[in-house]
Formats: C-alpha cells, structure tokens, sequence
C-alpha cells in the first residue's frame, strides 16, 4: 500500500521538550497523513506520550513546530487542539458515565431550538444525529440510555464519535484496547478502517505487537526521546520493530531448545501458580519459585508482568486457578495475608502505590513489618532504629537523616526504602516490579548485586524489568510475558536475542506456553 | 517566617496566648487564681472546665479526620448519651449502671457509624448524617420529649465537682486524652492512622489492615461523644435531647483544623487539638467578657475558619507564590 | 466489509437494567412507590387525610422547605454539599424583617436587594469551592456560622413584620376552584419548581451540572465549563434559599435568627429520599419535589395520628435516608461491576 504519497495533515517539526529540566523528547520529526492509521511505538521512557501531549494541547509547545493542514498551530488546551481538529480518545474513556449516549456525544453542543419554541435543547434532533453519528461507525445501540451501561468498547466508539463529530481531521487514540477482549478489538478496528477511508488520519498507540500489524500502515518509532525512524508496517517485521524500540539487534530465529525450562531442581518450591488468572488481567500463569532462584519476568510495558505480580501477592485476586504457598493452597485477598505468609511486594508505582510520603524513612520501612506484628507488639525504639540503620546500610540509602520525610529523597533512594521495606519482614520470597526504574547506573549495579545475595541466602526473588540485559545478569530462569499472557520460559544462562525473539515473536508461531 | 509554619503547634500556640492576651489586658483579674473553700477557682480554670467536652469529642474527631475519615453526629451522639444517663439515673440512682448504659449506647452509635463506612463503604459525611438526623429524634424518644432534670450529688459530681482542687471534668478529659496519647505511643495505631490518611493506597499493599482500624476509630469518637454527654448533662442537670451538643460537631471539627490536622487526613496532633478547643472557648469567654452578643460568637469561628482553610489550600498559597508568572493553562481543573 | 450493525442492545456487556428501568430511574421509582404508599396508608387510616387542601397544604407548609431543596438538588448534583441554607434564609427574614419594618424601606427593592445578596453569597462560597479546591463541606459550613452570626448582629429578638404589602401576601389564598385555594408561597414555590426543571433539563448549564457530578475530571475534559458552572451552581442555591427566606417572612410574618434551625438536614433528607445520589449526577428535581413531599406526609401522619410524638418525625426521617443511602450504595456497587473502571469518580 504506498500511503507515502498521501497528503500530509498533521506534521511535526523538531519537536524539543523538557519537564523541568530534564529533557523527554529530543528534536522529533513526526508526519500523519489523510486516510492512513499510523502507529506510534516505544518502550517506556521512550517520549510517546510526551509527544501526544505535546500534540494535543496538554503540555505546550516548547521548541518545534506543529502544522496542520498547513498552517502552524500552537494548541494551549485540549479544547483548542479539538477546535483546531485534533481529537483524542483515551484508555480511560474520559466521558461522563452518568449521562446518556447521545449527551455524551453533544454535551456542550447540544442543539437548541429556537427561542420561540422555548429555546431548550432540542433532545429529538440531539439523539437522532447521536444515532445518525454511531452508525457511520456500525454501531446501532439505545443512545437514550446512560453511557456508564454499555461496555468499555462502546465507550470507546462513544468517544470517538464526539472526536469526529467535532473534527474529522486527526484522530489520537492513546491504547485504546488495553482492556478489551478480542471481540471487541474487532469492532473497534472495523470502525476504524471506515474512518480512514473516508480520510480520517488516525494516530494509533499501543503496547500489543500483533494489533499494529493489523491495523496500521505505517510505523514511528521513538527511543529515549528521539526519533528512531518511520517505517512503513509491511517493511518492518515484528522483530525489526522490536529491535527499533529497544535499540540492538534482534534476531528472529530462535531455537525451540533454549526454551526448556532448567527445573531440575528438588527443592519444593516456595510458591506454585497453577493456572492462575484474571479477567482484565492475565490469563493461565502456571510458575513455581524455588528457594536461592530469581525468577524474572520479562516483556513490553503492558505484556502482564505487574499483573502476575500483583496476583501473587495479593493485591488482586485470581478469577481462578491455584497459588500454593511452601505447598499448601492459599487465598490472598489482602496484601496483609500475604505478607503474613512473608510474601512481600514492591511496586512498581513508588509515588502512588509505594511511599506513604509525609512519613519518615524509618516509619516508610518498618511499616510492613509492624503492620505485621499487629498494633500491640509495638518495635521498640531502639529495635526500630536498628533495623531501619541495618536495612538503610545494606541498601545503600542516602539520606541526611532517616527521619526526613521519604517524600524528600531521590527516586533512587526512595526505591531502595521500599526494598528495605520488603526486606524487613524477612520474607521467604519478595517480588520487585521495576525496581531499576529511574535509577542510575550505579544504584541499578547496586540493586541488582543485592538480589543475588539474597537468592544466595536462600530467598526466593521475583525480579520484573523491561530491560532484558539486567534480567540476565541475575535471573536464574527468565519468564516471557506478551500480550497478557505468558508465553514462555527460558534458563538463566540464555542470550538477549533469546528473550527478544520470544518478546517480539508474532502470535501464530508463539508456543503455547510453559510446560510445566 | 517559615520556621514558625514548621512547628505544627507554634500557630495554634500563638493564637491562645493572643487570646488570653487580650483577654489579660481588658479584664486585669483575668490571669488571677484564688483558692476558695479547697478548690481552685478563676477564669482560665473556669475555661479549662467547660472546655473538656468539646476537648474529648475532638480528640476523638482528630483520628476520625486523621484517617481520611468526618464524623458529623457527634451533637447527636452527646444528646443520647445524656438522655440514657438521665433515664437510668432518675428511678434507679444507680450511678454505675448510667454511666455504663450511656457510653454503652454511644459506643453502639459508633460502631454504626463506622459499618456504614467500612461496611457499606459509604462516604463518612453521609453515613454520619444519617445518625444526625435521627440521633436527636432517639434522644426525645429516651427522654419521652421533656427536659429530664438530674439531682443526684453524685451525678453532679461528674460536670461540677472538684478533684485535689481541680474541675473533675477537666481532670476527666485530661486524664483521658493523656491515656490516648500514651495508647498513640505505646502502639503503632499512630503510625498506621497517619499511614492510612496519607496514602490509603500504599498503606494497603503495605500490609496495613485499614478496616478493622477504620471502625474502631469511630466507635472511640463515638465513646468520647458519650462521655462529652455525661459531663455537659451533669453541668447542667438535665438532659435535653434538642439543644445538648447542638452544633458540637462543627466546633470539633473546627478545633481539630484549628490544631493543625490536615482535613484531607495524614497528619494530625492530639495537642494541637486540644489547643484548638481551648482557643474555641477562650474565645466564647472573651465575647461574654466583651458584652457582645454571645451568637456573633459564629461570626469569629466562620473567620478563624476561612483562614485556617485558605492557609491550608496549597492552590491558594500558589496564588502568592507565583503571582507574578501564571502560565495561561494552570488554572485547568485536572 | 461486512457492514452489519455490530452492537445492537443485546450485545451489551451487562447492560445495566433493573425491572426494565433505566439505572438512572431506580432511585426515583422507589421514592415515587414510597409517596404513594404512604398515602394510601394514610387513606386507609384516616378519612380526613385524602382531602385535596390536606395535599395543598402540603406545599403551602413546606415551600419555602421545598425552594430550598430545589437549590440543593443541583448543588448535590455537582457532587457538594451547601449547609448553609438555613442559616441565609434566616438572614434573609432578618434583612427584610430589619429594613422594611425599623428602616421602612421600599418592600420591593428589599426582596430585590436581599435575592441578589443571597445569590452572591452562594456565588461566594462556589468561587471558593473550585478557585482554591476547598471541600464544599467546610466552606459552606464557615457560610453557615457567617449567616446566623449576622442574624443575630441585626437583632437577637425576632422581628414582627406588620407591613401591608407582606400582610396582604400572607393571607392572601388564591382559590384553585371546588373549595380548595393555595398560597403565594406555594405559587413561588412551584414556579421555582419549574423553572429549575427546565434549568435541569433542557439547558447546557444543567446538564452541565449533571455532567461535574458525573465525573468532574471528564467535563474538563469534554471542554465544559466546570468553574463557571460551580460557581453558578452555589450562586442558585443561594438564591433559593434567599427566595426561601422572603417566602418564610411571609408565612411566619416575622424575622428571626433562630428561624430555619436545622433546615440544611431536612433540605439534603429530602433530596436524597427524592432520589438524587449524594455522590452527584444522578437526580432529578421532580424526585426532590416528592421527597419534600414525603417529609411533609410524614408529619401529617404524625399529626393525623394524634398519640405520636413529634420526634418520630426524626427518627423516620433517618431511617428513609439510611435506606435510600444503602440502597444507592448497592445500585454503585452493581454499577461499578458492571461498567468499565472508567465509571470510577475522581474525587
């Protein structure tokens, strides 16, 4: 399909951006043209949603030029992109749940009628142009009825027909299927195609490989801030594209073998997944975690590590399937049952999920622990502040004084608290989502020699990172996550290509999953 | 400037030594203490005594704030409390069973409170209300509609008697919020209050069991508001289910802001609190002592709380900082 | 391409129903089976109780409750709160009681100048509510002290109101035909009535207003106008309740600071049994109009019967709205599974 030769509707010039300083995109060049769905990928970090944000008015325009339809804009709210024709749709549907379809669509646009008949909204020819909009889409549902009602799909259509209904031009959608099942990724598809063939230029951002293929025809990549280069999607195969996002090369051959699992071991395992899953979640994890292992969990950002995680440590709970803790069957509804059972948890949100942030560091660390010994064994002040010294030692936490409010601390040392936390009930397997994440090089070498004492001491660790290099250096065997399922297992001492070809390998020939 | 902001109790501190002050400076006899038939008797031991109601229903509202939480039927809860004291004590005379019967009761009001909230997960204004408004409707079933009177020595002992000198009731009250904090101590239930108040979500995945937690601060402020009960009805010798604690909700909840606790919960301080109802009722004292209209009395709390409430608006303290430069998308509510 | 209309009403995941109703009928349908089973009740008890003035004076008694409540529907609908409309309606019947009886001003210019300061006073306290983010509960509670306070600057002692244009409004009965005639109150009530239904319906404000209680962050979203739209929202409310105030110096012919003590609570009560959701979005004003209603019948009951004391009021009150409270948390509870996580509110 030679969509290069279509006119350009909106286009983007060197695009510099900076939050406080620190630079999040670098010089980016980006192109859309009429009638074409066009996919925006990169890894975390990389600048997409920078660049959106950039695009639509939510952050302003700082070095760069936008031009639309041929003419520079500079887009100062999300309501002037929208006027200028620049609409976006979001995962989270931003529409009111409590209002009805049709007012969903309309709402601040809603038709009069004229003030000889009242000059109220004029609710007939409102739902009939609601109705008249969601069938370009092939959607035919009761418009009367309140949005909250229907499904997240149709939520999504919802909102995409307010976007075009205000502005045909330009659409954003910011992964509009992290939480549809198959069925509906279809339907949403389908109305899509009719939209860019009637010219709509559509920007498509996802996590999910096999849904680019399906739908876009061209590809922008972005790492670290810069433009990696735009690919038309039939010239760049899964593997190419993920050796774009990642930066190294690799390789879309690999060996069936290195895939067997290394589980010779005797020792009983600390904890076993049997077909664990959620809806909206995972489905069918199957795990065993043995006493001195580092497991890690490898794949994309949106794959369904954090989800594993948070099912094993009782954040969530299983729709179905068994978890076995030291072998006997357990049910974790709250974290506080599986840190009773020394299953402790660190996420991978530190601001929002891991620091309670106008306590001190000491409280920040001794929380789980006391939490666990219950309101009426209180940690002496003098065992308090041992464990808190010991813990901020091994760790390495920086801090004029340990009881500074955590809230004050660099990220990295806010990270390191937050092990120390885990660390501090003493658990027989602790599970670290992200744990590397906006950490210098330094303190991730310092994290990642931390889990291998640890393992050596004879804990069990579940180490989740997006970087695959560092998953090897320390995983005893590393599990491969893509598309919210589990698609793999491989030992300890494989290669990086190893893991990427498994993370980028295509649905069709991916295996059916581990084994054991 | 900035170093007097630091200490949480520096501004509530400062407020009740302006008040007394003034106070000191327009009535010279103010500040004086006398010792009278074995007890202590002036102004500020005056304004300890009828402080200690509404310091109790505070102590009790600052932990319920403290945990992101709001009790608004602490009025009622008094008004019950009252009314079963007066009932039992009338034809029995048997102190004990009162006292046992009417915290019994208020204890029962909040547990209730407090299922609605953890239980039925209802938003802790509503499910107070719901006790607001029929709580005063129980209190005149109690008392079948009338203004019970209580003469009974030893009741009376309770609101007006004097211990080693001192008010009873302030005494109570002392001993009681002293017993508090030395539970806040010896305990971590101060640790994971402020856990929970401040990041509900962290403090879940950090194993802290916020329910069980949750419920049992309401019925604490439930018990705090029947012992309020027990001493305003002993003061005043009766019992009357319309006007005992009217509006004693909204003083509570103006000496815990007063204190320092952030209405958005977290961070909060038990002293500062009880600052905060001391300043309330110097306050009420200075407007008697002034021969203004004791009800403009509201006109001065509505002011202290607007201040209280701006100073703690981070949105307003921005307005300030950064009036010069207001980039044009700031104001975008998010 | 396969062109078939993909989702029809069936395909909906869990689309949510309950006995056919549109979710956001429920809370209304059971405030409306309540109404008419406690009049039949009351029928069936008492034969005086289905005369038509019995129904009239329903409205006469609770009008300026039933303005009140009116302005509260929409504040509730934004997901706040105003406690201080007893309070500045008791400020208004002072105002108006101070000037036309001791500065013996111009009647009309007094109920002009007092709807206009009632509405800044609501515009005050909304201004405060979305510039700085205070919790509407706090700021309008700080309003709630400033009004009484005033109250009773102007006068601790009531103020009786013997100017012959509010006379003549007072008695005033404007017959409805058979025997049966209503009050100006109630007239003003029920324009206000209307007039709010309109302002709910078939206005972009409304559904404005509607759309914050939804999810406020959406709105923004959507490009509506959240400020401006709060900002007027409070400013109604306090109109209402001014209007409320000109309407009880009428009917009590007096101003006093101690009148309206406590009408907040039965101004939320009845908006909530009217089927309005306290966490907002979801209400209608014809439900508050029943809910005053109820609590109007309520107290007829009381009355009718004769041997109940007053305090039932009360306590039946709170146990409507512990009801209609549980009963909309579970509706919420069905929603949230039902629907997607984006239902969920950001607060």
């Amino acid at each position: 399909m030679a969509t290069g030769d279509r006119r350009p509707v909106l286009e983007a010039r060197g695009i510099v951006h900076a939050y406080s300083g620190k630079p999040a995109l670098d010089g980016v060049d980006f192109c859309l043209r009429a009638g074409e769905v066009h996919a925006l990928m990169g890894q975390n970090g990389a600048g997409k949603s920078t660049l959106i944000k950039v695009l639509t008015g939510v952050e302003p325009l700082q070095t760069g030029s936008i031009i639309l339809d041929g003419a520079a804009i500079r887009p100062a709210s999300t309501l002037d992109a929208q006027q200028s024709g620049i609409s976006t749709v979001y995962q989270e549907v931003n529409l009111c749940p409590n209002l009805s379809v049709a007012e969903n669509i309309f709402a601040g646009r809603q038709p009069r009628k004229p003030w000889a008949r009242g000059g109220g909204i004029d609710w007939k020819q409102l739902n009939a142009r609601a109705l008249e909009l969601l069938a370009r889409l092939d959607v035919d549902i009761d418009v009367r009825r309140e949005l909250g009602g229907y499904s997240v799909a149709l939520q999504q259509m919802v909102a995409i027909a307010r976007a075009i209904d205000i502005s045909a031009k330009v659409l954003i959608l910011d992964e509009p299927t992290s939480s549809l099942d198959s069925g509906e990724v279809a339907q949403l598809f389908q109305a899509l195609r009719k939209l860019r063939d009637r010219g709509t230029a559509i920007l498509f951002v996802t996590h999910f490989l096999d849904q680019v293929y399906e739908i876009c025809e061209r590809i922008t990549v972005l790492r670290n801030g810069k433009l990696v280069g735009e690919y038309p999607a039939s010239e760049l195969d899964h593997a190419a594209l993920v050796s774009a996002m990642v930066g190294r090369a690799v390789s879309n051959d690999f060996t069936p073998a290195a895939r067997v699992a290394a589980e010779s071991s005797q020792t009983p395992a600390v904890l076993s997944a049997r077909g664990v899953q959620r809806q909206g979640g995972v489905s069918r994890v199957n795990l065993e975690i043995r006493p001195g292992e580092i497991l890690g969990f490898a794949g994309l950002l949106g794959s369904g590590r954090t989800e594993v995680a948070r099912l094993l440590c009782g954040l969530d709970s299983p729709d179905d399937g068994e978890i076995r803790l030291k072998g006997v069957a357990v049910t974790m509804h709250e974290p506080a049952a599986a840190i009773a059972q020394g299953v402790s948890f660190c996420p991978e949100e530190r601001k929002t999920e891991g620091i309670v942030d106008q306590l001190s560091i000491r409280d920040n660390i001794v929380l789980s622990l006391q939490a666990r010994l219950g309101l009426w064994r209180k940690l002496s002040p003098q065992h308090r502040r041992e464990i808190t010294d010991r813990l901020a030692k091994q760790l390495d936490v920086r801090a004029a004084s340990l009881d500074m409010p955590i809230g004050e601390l660099s990220g990295g040392n806010q990270q390191k608290c937050l092990i120390a936390r885990a660390l501090a009930i003493e658990p027989c397997l602790v599970v670290l989502d992200e744990p590397t994440r906006g950490i210098d090089v330094a303190g991730k070498q310092e994290i990642m020699s931390l889990l291998i004492k640890l393992a050596a001491e004879g804990m069990a660790v579940v180490f989740i990172s997006a970087e695959v290099e560092e998953l090897l250096r320390v995983s005893s065997r590393i599990v491969v996550m893509r598309d919210r399922e589990q698609v793999g297992e491989l030992p300890g001492g494989c290669s990086e290509d190893q893991v990427y070809a498994l993370i980028a390998a295509p649905a069709a020939s991916a295996p059916a999953g581990n084994a054991a | 400037m900035k170093s007097l902001f630091r200490h949480s109790l520096a501004w509530p501190a400062v407020t009740l030594i302006l008040l007394l002050g003034l106070n000191a400076v327009m009535n010279p006899g103010f500040l004086a203490l006398a010792w009278r038939d074995g007890h202590l008797y002036g102004s500020l031991v005056d304004i300890l005594n009828r402080a200690a109601p509404l310091a109790l229903v505070s102590a009790g509202m600052t932990l319920v704030i403290a945990a992101r939480g709001l009790d608004i039927s602490v009025g009622a809860v008094v008004a019950i409390s009252a009314a079963v004291a007066a009932v039992i004590i009338g034809p029995t005379g048997n102190l004990g069973f009162a006292i046992a019967g009417a915290l019994g009761v208020a204890l029962l009001c909040g547990i209730w409170n407090g299922a609605l909230v953890v239980g039925v997960g209802m938003q802790p204004i509503i499910a107070t209300l719901i006790l607001m408004v029929a709580g005063r409707g129980v209190a005149q079933l109690i008392t079948g509609g009338q203004i019970l009177t209580v003469y009974y020595a030893p009741y009376d002992f309770i609101g007006n008697g004097y211990l080693l000198g001192l008010p009873f009731a302030a005494l109570l009250a002392g001993a009681v919020i002293v017993l508090l904090h030395v539970l806040l101590s010896v305990t971590p239930l101060g640790l994971f209050i402020r856990a929970i108040g401040i990041n509900p979500v962290a403090s879940r995945i950090a194993g802290v069991r916020a329910q069980p937690i949750t419920l049992c601060l309401y019925a604490f402020g439930g018990l705090m508001a029947g012992l309020a009960g027990l001493i305003i009805s002993s003061n005043v010798k009766s019992a009357d289910a319309n006007n005992a604690g009217q509006l004693l909700e909204l003083d509570a909840i103006l000496a815990v802001t007063l204190g320092g606790t952030a209405l958005t919960g977290g961070k909060f301080s038990l002293a500062g609190t009880v600052l905060g109802a001391l300043i309330i009722q110097t306050l009420t004292s200075t407007i008697y002592s002034l021969g203004v209209p004791p009800e403009v009395n509201l006109v001065f709390k509505a002011a202290l709380i607007f201040l209280v409430m701006l100073l703690q608006s981070p949105d307003f303290r921005a307005t300030f900082k950064r009036l010069p430069v207001r980039p044009p998308g700031a104001e975008k509510t998010s | 391409m396969n062109a078939a209309p993909v989702a029809h009403g069936n395909v909906t995941r869990r689309s949510l129903t309950i006995l056919g109703l549109d979710r956001r009928l429920v809370p209304l349908a059971g405030t409306l089976a309540l109404f008419v089973a406690m009049i039949i009740f009351g029928a069936m008890s008492y034969k005086a109780f289905l005369a038509p003035q019995v129904f009239l004076n329903l409205v006469i008694d609770n009008a300026f409750l039933l303005i009140v409540a009116v302005g509260m529907t929409f504040v509730i609908l934004t997901g706040g709160i105003d406690l201080s409309v007893g309070s500045l309606l008791a400020l208004t019947t002072m105002v108006v009681a101070a000037l036309i009886e001791k500065a013996h001003w111009n009647p009309w210019l007094v109920m002009l100048l007092v709807l206009a300061g009632g509405t800044a006073f609501g515009a005050v306290q909304g201004f405060l509510v979305h510039r700085y983010r205070l919790q509407p509960f706090i700021v309008t509670l700080a309003g709630m002290f400033v009004a009484r306070g005033l109250c009773y600057l102007i006068d601790t002692e009531s103020i009786p109101v013997s100017n012959p244009l509010l006379q003549q409004l007072a008695y005033a009965r404007i017959p409805l035909g058979g025997r049966v005639a209503i009050s100006s109150g109630a007239i003003i009530a029920i324009v206000t009535v209307a007039v709010a239904t309109w302002l709910a319906h078939a206005t972009r404000f409304g559904r404005t207003v509607y759309a914050i209680g939804g999810s406020a962050k959406s709105a923004a979203l959507m490009g509506l106008p959240v400020g401006g739209t709060l900002v007027r929202v409070y400013a109604f409310s306090g109109f209402c309740a001014a209007l409320a105030g000109l309407v009880m110096t009428v009917y009590m012919l007096s101003g006093y600071s101690l009148h309206a003590v406590g009408l907040e609570l039965d101004a939320i009560a009845a908006v909530v049994i009217g089927g309005t959701l306290l966490t907002g979005g979801v209400g209608y004003v014809a439900g508050t109009v029943v809910g005053v209603l109820i609590l109007g019948i309520i107290q007829t009951l009381v009355i009718f019967n004769g041997t109940l004391s007053s305090w039932w009021t009360r306590i039946v009150v709170g146990i409507l709205l512990f009801v209609f409270c549980v009963s909309q948390k579970l509706i919420e509870k069905r929603a949230s599974r039902a629907s997607a996580p984006s239902s969920e509110k950001s607060k």
